[in-house]
């Protein structure tokens, strides 16, 4: 009987050993494949039979696109315009989840119902009157064209998850200084915002991700080459260079190391900010 | 799929901050519109007016480009309602969509009940979450060129496969290719909601039911299932609303090719504007779409009230 269980419970852990292995393969191979393409030449890219790690190893793909000042252009694009909107949108949102935090006021529900139904709207309903805008505004082309309308993606959420750690700090913090006398405009900054602190980082983070991330509009509210952000970089690599898979990869991982660190500083919020939003009874 | 999709909002979220005494909210309540002011101007612009305009857009001709807009009815939607591509793109993005989500839920609930398995150490299940998580960090752009390199005639798909297929040109294959990519790329965001989901399932749910006799199939029906369903659903529209948005993926992989088989709305749409010139038909698709994505959106939101 002991034996039985025993051997059944040995059987059952290798029945999942083997799914999450396979699930592994499925999951991280495709990633694997990518990193060991970025150190072949690209040659060896397509050589048959296929292997992981060839004769050639070398960083030359990434040396060719870190000293490419164009490439290096699309890092300083995309750095640039992800961190102005990551900054600005902490800016507004702070104080709008202020507002949601801790006053009563006339149309919040409307204004909430709002917020949420920003987040459905496509991106590309917006774009048609956005390139409209961005033309007559003759922000076409320039930073600050593509600073305002990744805003529309950023702020809501950024004004949700900013309420929501507002909302589990004791409001008495911050009415203690008001009734001293000070405004509200005091209370926020010198007592809510500072300890607020891990939420606005967190926030920031995520801000910075999905601008990072953004193409759609990037492709088209932008249209020289030294305007293009590391997205469209990627996509340029493609046309310009008949295929050096080595080097487009290796932009590719390049590309995606901001957000990687930025995951592994976020994962501990991303998984508890989870679990408060949908575990409920 | 990008980050976007980290964790679903919550939508009473920004009502929860009630105040606790009522009248000096209201002396107070004045200033809270200074706080607001800067958000209040961004919807504005950055939403109610491009929606103004793309209505209004979608009732004249000649938009944007020329000057000399005129009114032209209902003629742009007739025109694009009676566009055999235009029911293309909307049945390949109802297929697309539809199919990556439900395979997003069963892969992402496999995954996640696989990694909750207590039959695993607590080091392996950190190893395994970290790479189950590995596609979901990576933006469109990367997606599409890394499985443009892997489906190549002469990639390592057809080498492993031992085939020699066009996954993304064959007229046959490009739509379910795009699928199962997209399917790569997002079914993270399920898994990673759908663990913590199962983390939260009360333990002694499950023993109850073992001394009631029940099988682990049965107690997969009867306690898993129903005490992850309102998470099911929430992801489940929220995926299907951004998903039907998808257009980086499809653009960068075949361009909605070959012919229209991957033809989304979001291309028909983009290749409207920017590659016909007529802002007016493309106006008319993108409000059609808004139109739809606020079903979603409407179902979604009443959702998540009822859940609370």
């Amino acid at each position: 009987m002991a034996i039985t269980t025993q051997r059944r419970t040995l059987l059952a852990k290798s029945g999942v050993l083997a799914g999450l292995v396979l699930g592994a393969v499925f999951a991280a191979g495709p990633v694997l494949w990518m990193l060991s393409s970025s150190f072949k030449s690209n040659t060896e890219i397509f050589e048959l039979p296929p292997r992981l790690i060839t004769d050639t190893f070398s960083f030359d793909a990434y040396a060719a696109i870190l000293t490419n000042s164009e490439t290096l252009r699309f890092f300083f694009n995309s750095y640039l315009v992800a961190g102005a909107v990551t900054i600005l949108t902490l800016l507004v949102a702070i104080h709008a989840a202020y507002a949601f935090s801790r006053f009563e006021f006339r149309g919040k529900r409307v204004l909430n119902v709002v917020i949420i139904s920003v987040q459905a709207v496509p991106p590309i309903t917006l774009l048609i009157p956005y390139f409209g805008l961005v033309v007559a505004l003759c922000l076409y082309n320039t930073y600050p064209g593509l600073i305002f309308t990744y805003m529309v993606f950023t702020l809501p959420y950024a004004i949700i998850m900013m309420t929501g750690y507002m909302n589990t700090l004791p409001r008495e913090l911050d009415e203690a200084v008001r009734v001293d006398g000070a405004g509200s405009l005091t209370a926020l900054w010198r007592v809510l915002v500072p300890i607020s602190i891990p939420g606005i980082v967190s926030v920031g983070i995520y801000t910075f991700m999905i601008a990072w991330n953004e193409y759609l509009f990037a492709l088209t509210l932008t249209r020289t080459t030294e305007m293009r952000t590391v997205p469209i970089g990627i996509q340029l690599l493609m046309g310009q260079h008949s295929y050096e898979w080595n080097q487009i990869m290796a932009m590719s991982i390049l590309g995606s190391i901001p957000v990687l660190i930025l995951f592994l500083v976020l994962q501990r919020f991303f998984i508890s900010g989870l679990t408060a939003g949908s575990v409920k009874s | 799929m990008s980050l976007r999709t980290v964790t679903p909002p919550d939508p009473q979220t920004l009502l929860q901050g009630a105040p606790p005494r009522k009248r000096r909210q209201l002396r107070r309540a004045g200033e809270s519109y200074g706080f607001l002011a800067p958000t209040l101007i961004l919807l504005f612009v950055l939403m109610i007016v491009p929606i103004v305009m793309v209505i209004g857009y979608s009732f004249q001709d000649n938009v944007i480009l020329k000057s000399s807009s005129e009114f032209a009815g209902a003629d742009n939607y007739v025109t694009v309602l009676t566009d055999p591509a235009f029911w293309k793109a909307t049945g390949n993005t109802v297929f697309f969509s539809t199919v990556s989500v439900a395979v997003h839920l069963v892969l992402g609930l496999t995954f996640a009940m696989l990694l909750n398995s207590p039959l695993i150490s607590v080091t392996s299940r950190a190893i395994f979450r970290a790479l189950y998580v590995l596609p979901w960090l990576f933006t469109a752009a990367v997606i599409a060129v890394l499985w443009r390199m892997l489906l190549s005639p002469n990639g390592i798909v057809n080498f492993l496969l031992n085939t020699d297929v066009e996954w993304l040109a064959d007229p046959q294959l490009a739509l379910g290719t795009v699928t199962f990519i997209n399917i790569w790329a997002g079914y993270p965001f399920f898994m990673v909601s759908l663990l913590a989901g199962l983390q939260g399932i009360p333990q002694d749910l499950h023993e109850a039911a073992s001394i009631d006799g029940a099988s682990q199939v049965q107690r997969f029906w009867n306690v898993t299932i129903p005490q992850l369903r309102p998470i099911i659903i929430s992801l489940l529209l929220l995926d299907l609303i951004w998903t039907s948005q998808q257009f980086a993926l499809i653009w960068l992989t075949t361009g909605g090719g070959p012919i229209d088989v991957t033809e989304m709305l979001s291309t028909y749409t983009y290749k409207l504007a920017f590659a016909n010139y007529d802002f007016s038909l493309a106006a008319t698709a993108a409000v059609l779409i808004l139109l739809m994505s606020l079903v979603l959106a409407v179902l979604y939101v009443r959702h998540q009230k009822a859940r609370d």
